[in-house]
């Protein structure tokens, strides 16, 4: 039954800016394993869905519930709870506890999602520490296996990330999200501002962890590219709302919405 | 009209109006009971600017009465200008005692230090804090920190831990350790030295917290757990001095290095002036007794 | 939802296709109508290698496409036997047809769409692993089929990206035999191939059957279709009148 139940579940959500709806109507479900592409250009309310399914904006309308995974029993693994939140009557202690166990975001600039002044060991290692470690030796190795993990040499870690390029802090901040084990990750255009060879290098790590650590992920992009790379399903957003929706090669190499021909025309070719 | 005599001026009992002083007991009423939670409150304006130690002034004001005993300290000396101003500003609104001997003193406004002298459970210890929010260097929002403490998150403390590691291999902050009292809150001790820090577990006398600046009053009732944070393969370890006291002979005490010449000499000297004192003159006793005895016997 | 559909899916047919049609809207053209097929019917068996033929234009690779997913289906249904059941790809929820194209459906065609990066042996290993086989193991049995194929093994651990056409189309073609799929799709994998290594798609194909997959291929090259076809199935029959119809 636990395969069955989808890990996030939106159903007719919108999130309202005064008078103006900034998305409405949005509904889809997501399971673990699936990265969902929300493809739009500016305006198009896409970052307004992700602000609402990550909680920093309120649902208004609609409903948007969440799998969540709690360890009961002395020794932990064996008995695993699900429950089926309704995110709307969190408070803000049990919202704050997702984020730092199950919910990752990775922010377009890195500097929103980092603690530039901190090391890139701190700043991997901070989650672990807000989760209650307390053995420097076991923060830092961990820290470090995973900077590894995303291709930052280990010399490295004990630099602030403001003397990182671009693309080198996006993986210190992917490295972050992902050291804690989450289910779900919300991306907010990560690539967008990096040069094309970096941007192929970090999709081609976000695909990888992905498929190897059985993530779900919801990834706001303008770029079809970066969805047909690295996304399973797609949907297409206009005005606030949703005009297509559908695996992401029948999207991109079949549109049946006019927007979405206009979009997969634009693309400009080499 | 003659103006014969010059108009006296009055002040009501510890210098501060009642209502305030009902407003600051209520504030550590609350902050006893909460160990270690920062209590918002209305901070008056004393005769002193903020940073010379209004906070502290406004706690010993709402508490002391006519048949206190008080000592102010200030790094550990009675005898600083700013001690003795404010030593004397009590002694003149509000009649009471004054002493320097830490265990005839009721209540100790300090500023810095605590007292190498053990208090005991008739005592009240007044600490006279500039920053009172632990996060503040690391977290600038008052509403994220406020936030922390509420949800318990503390993970940003450990953080700034981790990094002095990382950077130093131990832990560097020497003063202001940050604590968690009572198993619950973490809070800045003010800035005494890391040195004092085992002292505020489990004191019998009362430990109370002023910041006027900031305007937050906190405190630690009497034997409360009060642990220093540190990481399992990194505890917190306090200063050590391997001199003693070049006047008194004490060890284990918290030494000031005092320049006593232009080429860089220096001695070593207590910080507690009043412990220095008063074992120097016990020492003295001591050697007189023996030379007595000595010519006694001769 | 997968409908009970078993009464239409005929006993030794792995995929049967029912009553499809297919329309493109040009919506940035005002809205210009293009259909493309109308009623195709037909089954393929187990076994059997069932070649799609027509001229070029009409609309085998969108068949090809319809059936893996990439495209839409306006109405039909087409029927696969997916594990012990039967799904309807035209009516699929997205996560049914990924998981129709992880374990049921294969798909080799002509341009590979690699993962940057990954050495071509890995690409090739890449099915085994996902079931479970260690990965030296499955290194080396892609290895073999490599070899087979005549790719020098300097280029295994070379991302395919860089590769010629032809070794690009071989290494797609590895990839896509070195697991038994219950259905496999072929969109033109020899096109690129020299007679010596369309021999081998021979076989490999020939093997592949005689373990019990069903194929539904386009072949370019008449000799590879004489060698494999077990039946033909003309698509241009379900062309249905252009007609231009504005918005």
């Amino acid at each position: 039954m636990i395969d069955e139940t989808p890990l996030l579940s939106v159903d007719a959500a919108g999130h309202r800016y005064g008078d103006r709806f900034g998305c409405r109507d949005v509904s889809f479900d997501l399971w673990p394993g699936e990265v969902l592409a929300v493809v739009g250009e500016s305006g198009s309310g896409k970052s307004t869905l992700l602000g609402m399914l990550s909680q920093r904006l309120s649902a208004d309308e609609g409903r948007i519930s969440y799998l969540t995974t709690s360890e009961n029993g002395p020794e932990g693994a064996q008995d695993t709870v699900h429950a089926l939140l309704d995110l709307a009557t969190l408070s803000e202690r049990e919202v704050r506890r997702l984020w730092r166990t199950e919910w990752g975001f990775v922010h377009q600039n890195a500097a929103d999602g980092l603690r530039m002044h901190v090391s890139a060991g701190g700043n991997v290692g901070e989650p672990l520490m807000a989760n209650g470690w307390r053995h420097y030796g076991s923060i830092r190795a961990e820290a470090e296996a995973w900077l590894g993990r995303v291709e930052i040499p280990a010399e490295r870690i004990d630099d602030s990330p403001s003397t990182f390029s671009g693309g080198m802090r996006q993986r210190v901040q992917i490295a972050r999200n992902l050291v804690f084990g989450p289910r779900l990750v919300f991306m907010d255009e990560p690539t967008s501002g990096l040069d094309v060879s970096v941007q192929a290098r970090l999709l081609d790590l976000i695909r990888s962890l992905v498929t190897e650590l059985g993530l779900a992920v919801v990834i706001v992009t303008h770029d079809l590219a970066v969805a047909r790379l690295i996304s399973h399903r797609t949907l297409v957003m206009k005005d606030g709302a949703v005009v297509e929706s559908g695996l992401t090669d029948r999207v991109l190499d079949d549109p049946q919405a006019a927007y979405t021909q206009l979009l997969v025309s634009s693309i400009l070719q080499g | 009209m003659s103006l014969s005599t010059s108009p006296r001026i009055v002040y009501n009992e510890g210098y501060l109006d009642e209502q305030t002083k009902r407003v600051v007991r209520r504030a550590l009423l609350k902050g006893i009971a909460i160990p270690g939670f920062q209590v918002p409150f209305a901070s008056r304006e004393v005769p002193m600017p903020r940073g010379w130690g209004t906070g502290g002034v406004q706690v010993t004001a709402s508490i002391i009465g006519d048949e206190d005993t008080l000592k102010v300290i200030d790094q550990g000396a009675d005898d600083t200008t700013n001690a003795v101003s404010i030593r004397q500003f009590f002694e003149r609104v509000a009649g009471t005692a004054s002493t320097t001997r830490t265990d005839e003193a009721t209540i100790i406004q300090t500023r810095h230090r605590i007292p190498e002298t053990p208090l005991g459970e008739q005592q009240i210890i007044v600490y006279q804090v500039p920053i009172p929010e632990p996060l503040r260097f690391l977290e600038p929002r008052e509403t994220e920190t406020r936030r922390m403490h509420a949800l318990e998150e503390y993970g940003l403390m450990y953080v700034k831990l981790y990094e002095d590691i990382a950077r130093y291999g131990h832990i560097a902050k020497t003063y202001d350790y940050p604590v968690l009292v009572h198993g619950r809150y973490v809070m800045a001790p003010s800035p005494t030295p890391s040195f004092d820090n085992p002292k505020m577990h489990q004191n019998p006398a009362l430990q109370l917290f002023g910041a006027g600046r900031e305007k937050r009053i906190y405190a630690v009732p009497p034997y409360t757990d009060v642990v220093s944070l540190g990481f399992d393969d990194f505890p917190f370890e306090p200063q050590t001095f391997e001199q003693s006291c070049e006047i008194c002979g004490s060890r284990g005490v918290y030494l000031d290095e005092v320049i006593t010449d232009d080429s860089g000499g220096a001695m070593f000297v207590c910080s507690d002036t009043d412990h220095c004192e008063r074992t120097a003159a016990t020492a003295q006793l001591d050697q007189d007794a023996e030379h007595h005895d000595t010519e006694m016997n001769a | 939802m997968i409908h009970n559909e078993s009464h239409d899916l005929p006993t030794d047919a792995v995929l049967s296709v029912i009553d499809v049609a297919k329309t493109f809207t040009l919506h940035l053209q005002e809205s210009q109508r293009l259909p493309v097929l109308r009623g195709l019917t037909f089954d393929v068996a187990r076994g059997t290698c069932v070649v799609l033929g027509g001229e070029s234009g009409a609309g085998k690779s969108t068949v090809m496409k319809m059936i893996y997913g990439s495209y839409g289906t306006d109405s039909g249904r087409i029927l696969l036997s997916h594990h012990s059941e039967v799904l309807d790809l035209a009516a699929a929820q997205p996560r049914q047809v990924l998981a129709a194209r992880r374990d049921t459906v294969g798909y080799v065609s002509q341009f590979l769409r690699a993962v940057p990066r990954v050495p071509a042996l890995d690409v090739v290993a890449e099915p085994l692993v996902e079931r479970g086989v260690d990965r030296p193991e499955a290194r080396d049995r892609a290895g073999a089929l490599l070899a087979r194929l005549s790719i020098p093994e300097r280029l295994w651990k070379l991302p395919p990206a860089t590769f010629s056409g032809g070794e690009q189309q071989r290494v797609n073609v590895a990839r896509g035999f070195i697991i038994d799929r219950p259905l496999l799709l072929l969109d033109e994998p020899t096109a690129s191939l020299d007679a010596r290594n369309r021999a081998v798609v021979i076989d490999l194909i020939r093997e592949s059957l005689g373990r019990g997959s069903g194929m539904l291929a386009i072949f370019h090259d008449a000799d590879v279709r004489e060698a494999v076809a077990d039946a033909v199935v003309d698509v241009q029959a379900f062309t249905p009148a252009r007609e231009e119809v504005a918005a």
